[in-house]
């Protein structure tokens, strides 16, 4: 489709305006499932070990 | 340590993980309004041709990187002066958020700069100083991996962040400061945008995008972080209970 092949070539800076929003979009993306992926993992530890170790250490201050 | 400083993050906590998925959801489909309008319905620039699509990601990312800072720098002023204990975290939680942003502005601006000006690089104010804004972001990162008393962390990077924070108008008024190739300020002016509404409007959607989506980091981050801090303080507890 020409209408698509024009829209790619960007005029002819599809060199600089795809890199641009790829790197943009993947970096992004990267620091979201990152720090989804550490909020999960830390509040299912502390949640964890909170339970199996019975009184946690506030509740004696 | 006192009951309520420990009360606080745990309400805090509940209340960010009812709003995550909100600002996930309002950044994800931002962002996909925000690409769609950038990509199909600005129209070309009749200088710069298709090239100037890339402002749509560069420029918000630009304005993050300094808002972030800012925020950082706010966070840690509120830690020194009320001692909350949230203050610290958000600061904490934001930093590699800006750092991607900051990165992204940067790398973003290599892209625009070298069909714009020839070059992808140059040495003038803007540039520079953005390029010390990311060092700023990643010593302060650093800092809180190197120290490893968590208090004396904490403090060592309040003061980094606050210092750093002369930066911002620096960078903010550096096209104005200082000659420089890079373009003044288009859409902050005290004139009003000089900028086509077509092209206002996919850039504000892109702003308003990046900014929730940084919300929506932010209390994922800082959720994990309470997380974390409340693990070592139980796993502290246990190592100091008598057998």
């Amino acid at each position: 489709m020409t209408d698509w092949s024009t829209f790619f070539a960007m005029g002819g800076y599809a060199a600089y305006v795809w890199p641009a929003y790829v790197i943009s979009v993947v970096s992004l993306l990267a620091i979201a499932i990152a720090s989804w992926n550490w909020m999960t993992r830390a509040e299912r530890l502390a949640s964890a070990s909170k339970s199996a170790e019975g009184p946690t250490p506030e509740t004696k201050l | 340590m006192p009951v309520l400083a420990y009360a606080n993050p745990e309400r805090f906590a509940r209340l960010a993980s009812s709003l995550t998925p909100w600002f996930l959801g309002s950044a994800i489909g931002l962002l996909l309004a925000g690409l769609f309008l950038g990509l199909f319905m600005a129209p070309p620039d009749y200088q710069q041709g298709d090239a100037a699509r890339i402002m749509y990601v560069h420029v918000p990312a630009a304005w993050m990187s300094m808002f972030v800072y800012g925020c950082m720098a706010l966070a840690s002023a509120a830690a020194f002066i009320w001692k909350h204990p949230l203050a610290d975290v958000a600061a904490k939680a934001s930093a590699p958020v800006g750092c991607i942003f900051t990165a992204l502005a940067l790398i973003t601006g290599m892209l625009w700069g070298k069909p714009m000006w020839g070059a992808w690089w140059v040495w003038d104010a803007r540039l520079t100083s953005v390029l010390i804004l990311f060092f700023m972001y990643l010593g302060y990162i650093v800092l809180w991996s190197a120290i490893e008393d968590p208090a004396r962390a904490a403090r060592a990077a309040r003061i980094l962040a606050l210092v750093g924070a002369i930066n911002i108008p620096i960078i903010k008024f550096s096209v104005d400061w200082w000659n420089t190739l890079h373009q003044g300020a288009t859409v902050f002016r005290t004139d009003g945008p000089s900028i086509t509404s077509s092209m206002l409007i996919p850039l504000l959607v892109m702003a308003v995008a990046y900014n929730v989506l940084y919300a929506a980091l932010l209390l994922i981050r800082m959720r994990a972080e309470i997380a974390e801090r409340r693990l070592r303080s139980i796993r502290l507890g246990l190592e100091f209970e008598p057998k």
